[in-house]
């Protein structure tokens, strides 16, 4: 229930064992290992960085040829898959892959090797392709494109601007080169306000027409091609199908190689662990026969190392005092229930040493608020089968995964309970379909509400969420005063909390007995007098308190009064905080009305079985989208309404988790 | 007269849908663009940005929300023919602008937020649950109008 004690030790053994401890620190994990203070200049540390490469390099090889398998032998993944975690794998099995995995490693160099095959292989069409594209105008060229002539006359292959044809080309180029008496003008194809041309003419005519066709725009044909087009552009056809039947060959050899895919998993984890181990190896000063080792361990976990290294390796484990400026790391421990809810907290930051962690507060707020904001029996029970059928299916989900979809559980049977409170069954089906499928005609609700129907007495409702506030925002308050007596501060615990106590418990109790109160809320309060005396007697002995004491840290007596006087401002901020908890309201509202506006616009059809058909459509398709709409409005609200009110009453974060040496896998669990 | 009455309490739930389903079609447009953004560099993100993208929807859940309100408070929905007075259907109008008016200015304001938000997913994925926060701050006073209009609609004696 709390932030778990940590403690500092430091380990001083042999070099021959080295290697040993490392592996058993790491397969514990439970040891956060810090050696930047270690750093006396007598000490070496190891140069490790070449073998962390190379492991890292081996892994990444890996990784990668399981994702080519991947491409090319698509494992069959079902929806959830994606929930399913690391699969466990016994130690023998292990040990067997890090025998093999030289093998394994060329299997994976070779499945890497075909895929670049591959894509050079589809590099090659690709540029076949752009060449037969680029042949197409020239397709009925009967001489090679590098044709520059016979023995007598000269050929010009190329391009001219503007779409001609024969006769218009012939004259054109009879215009610009009258002298010209022979002349062959012929247009081969033309198109895109070009036109694509072959002239051929005399050796001594060559120079008149060439001026002649640079007059009308002439410029040889940008691609290199010599052969005549259409034998080159059969040639790439054929080297098309001469690359494609190399990549189906290929993509076989890759395919039949897929049984060794969970083995190039297990062996890409196998070298992660061991980069891991030479980065931490290489942080670690040695001299000539021991090794040093400082890091954080839980506390409760301290004697158990600290046995078993002093007794297998014979090391010298110390405790060490941790130093001013040093933080420990923070690591969480909860009961069942509210472990589930600790990666809300850690996403808003974790606690220091020394402060409270409101984890366990926190969860049963957070699972009231959420029911309160989902508020229906339907959505509810959608929400506890479908996290109750993930959770039995895939036990080994990773660990902040399986502890979010918990969360969401526990949250579906707060949704249930209030759904049925409320009167809310995917809201009004239950009505809707008896009235227009089973013509009944009695009175309605048929589900009558446990409690109200916030429809029809929002206000109450209303005056219901704040009172709920209250108590969540008082809760947050006494944790401060919890942390203010645990630091024996009772100055502080009298005037910041006592008195803030006593004025907000003053001022509530003299609203409430008034007519305004009385108006909004539809409920009168009447006190017996002493009640109301002592309403006056708390909000200003409270006020007063606050006015003197809470600017205390101030010697000047003016000053401290004006902050004092500024800090009972800070009631306005309680009010918001407290209208804050109107969401709770109106979020529940919102969830079962637009429910309803989908069931009625289901059952505007009529009874009939085409009715009934476009109902369940309307209804399935509709209530999806709500559900899934209010789910995300009720988790980022009631994540607000911790992080913004009730946080804001008592909580710092700033801890640094606690990141243990360990393992590091992203396939495998070792048993 | 209760033509007009009828005529102006359907205007209050007009002005609820209409202005906050378009403060809301704002809000999730621009947030959209930011997470368009984002999924081309990473796509493992989508449905990080995507929740980012969906928080300005509610305005326009909450306009539909008063605007059903109002609906079946003039009768229009189900119920039998209420007479809707001039003053009264005036009086449903007013009690809708909150929730159209907030609803326009404050989806759009989220939108812009989330989008904003989107950019801290782009760099630090880590710190997911604090960019969702930002956008939830500007969503409180739309969720304060829906109260107002909600509770004054619902108190409106018809």
């Amino acid at each position: 229930m709390a932030v778990v004690a940590m403690e500092k030790i430091s380990v001083c053994a042999l070099k021959t064992n080295r290697k040993a401890i490392l592996e058993t620190l790491q397969g514990l994990g439970v040891m956060q290992v810090v050696t930047d203070e270690l750093d006396d200049p007598e000490l070496l540390k190891m140069d490790t960085a070449e073998a962390k490469a190379r492991f890292d390099k081996n892994a990444d090889l890996a990784d990668q040829a399981v994702a080519i398998l991947d491409k090319y032998v698509p494992l069959k993944k079902g929806m959830l898959d994606s929930f399913a975690g690391k699969e466990t794998v016994e130690p023998a099995e292990f040990e067997r892959i890090i025998d093999e995995q030289t093998d394994l490693m060329k299997i994976a160099t070779k499945i890497q090797r075909r895929e670049k095959d591959i894509s050079e292989c589809k590099g090659n069409i690709l540029r076949d392709e752009n060449q037969i594209e680029s042949l197409v105008p020239w397709m009925s060229l009967d001489v090679p494109m590098s044709f520059a002539g016979t023995k007598k006359t000269d050929a010009f292959i190329g391009t001219v601007s503007g779409i001609l044809d024969d006769a218009m080309l012939y004259a054109a180029l009879k215009e610009k080169a009258p002298d010209v008496e022979s002349l062959s003008a012929n247009v081969i194809s033309s198109g895109n306000d070009t036109t694509n041309i072959f002239v051929m003419c005399l050796k001594e005519d060559r120079e008149a027409v060439e001026t002649a066709l640079r007059g009308i725009g002439y410029a040889k044909p940008a691609q290199a091609v010599l052969g005549i087009p259409s034998q080159v552009a059969d040639d790439c056809r054929a080297d098309i199908s001469r690359q494609e039947a190399e990549i189906a060959k290929l993509e076989e050899e890759i395919k039949k190689r897929a049984g060794v895919r969970e083995d190039l998993k297990i062996v890409a984890d196998y070298y992660r662990t061991r980069a891991e181990k030479y980065r931490i190896l290489g942080t670690i000063p040695q001299s000539r026969s021991v090794f040093f080792l400082e890091g954080w361990v839980p506390a409760d976990a301290a004697p158990k190392i600290r046995s078993l290294l002093q007794e297998k390796y014979g090391a010298i484990v110390d405790t060490e005092t941790k130093r001013e400026e040093e933080e420990a790391p923070t690591l969480l421990r909860n009961n069942k229930f509210s472990a589930n809810y600790e990666p809300v907290l850690a996403s808003y930051g974790l606690p220091k040493h020394g402060k409270v962690d409101p984890t366990a507060i926190m969860s049963a707020f957070y699972m009231f608020f959420f029911g309160m904001m989902l508020s229906d029996a339907g959505y509810g029970l959608l929400m506890v089968i479908g996290t109750a059928i993930v959770l039995k299916k895939y036990p080994n989900m990773a660990e902040n995964m399986k502890k979010m979809i918990t969360m969401f559980f526990w949250c579906g049977i707060s949704t249930t309970f209030w759904g049925f409170m409320f009167g809310g069954f995917f809201g009004d089906v239950i009505d809707v379909f008896a009235k227009t499928f089973l013509g009944y005609t009695g009175p309605t609700p048929i589900l009558k509400p446990l409690w109200f129907n916030p429809l029809d007495q929002p206000m109450r409702l209303l005056i219901w969420c704040m009172l709920f506030g209250i108590i969540h925002l008082f809760f947050g308050l006494g944790i401060k005063g919890y942390e203010y007596l645990k630091d024996g501060d009772m100055v502080g615990f009298v005037s910041d909390i006592v008195a803030w106590y006593a004025f907000l418990i003053g001022l509530i109790l003299i609203l409430l007995p008034t007519e305004l109160f009385g108006n909004i809320a539809q409920m009168t309060f009447t006190f017996p007098p002493v009640v109301n005396t002592l309403a006056k007697v708390l909000t200003f002995g409270g006020m007063i308190v606050i006015v003197l004491m809470s600017g205390r840290a101030n010697k000047n007596w003016g000053l401290r009064v004006a902050l004092g006087a500024y800090d009972i401002y800070g009631v306005t901020s309680w009010l918001s905080d407290v209208l804050s908890y109107s969401r709770l309201l109106a979020l529940g509202l919102a969830t079962g009305v637009i429910a309803q506006v989908i069931n009625t616009m289901g059952s505007m059809f009529g009874g009939g079985p085409i009715g009934l058909i476009l109902f369940i459509i309307i209804f399935v398709v509709g209530n999806i989208l709500n559900f899934a709409i209010n789910v995300l409005g009720a988790y980022v609200h009631t994540n607000r309404l911790q992080y913004v009110e009730f946080f804001g009453k008592f909580y710092d974060a700033g801890g640094e988790p606690f990141t243990p040496f360990t393992t590091k896998t992203n396939y495998i669990d070792i048993k | 007269m209760s033509e007009l009455g009828m005529f102006f309490g359907l205007l209050g739930a007009a002005v609820a849908v209409l202005f906050a389903g378009a403060g809301s079609a704002l809000g999730v447009g621009i947030a959209g663009r930011a997470a368009a953004g984002v999924v081309t560099e990473d796509p493992n993100k989508f449905a990080q940005v995507l929740i980012l993208q969906l928080l300005p929807g509610t305005q326009g859940i909450y306009g539909l929300l008063v605007g059903f309100i109002t609906l079946s408070k003039i009768g229009l929905l189900g119920g039998g023919n209420v007479a809707i007075s001039l003053p009264t259907g005036l009086m449903i109008l007013a009690a809708c602008l909150p929730i159209g008016i907030v609803g326009l200015i404050s989806g759009k304001s989220q939108g812009e937020c989330s989008a904003a938000s989107i950019g801290i997913v782009a760099k630090r994925p880590d710190q997911f649950g604090k960019a969702m926060l930002f956008p939830a701050m500007v969503e409180t006073y739309a969720i304060l109008a829906l109260l107002i209009s909600i509770l004054a609609v619902s108190n409106i004696p018809v």
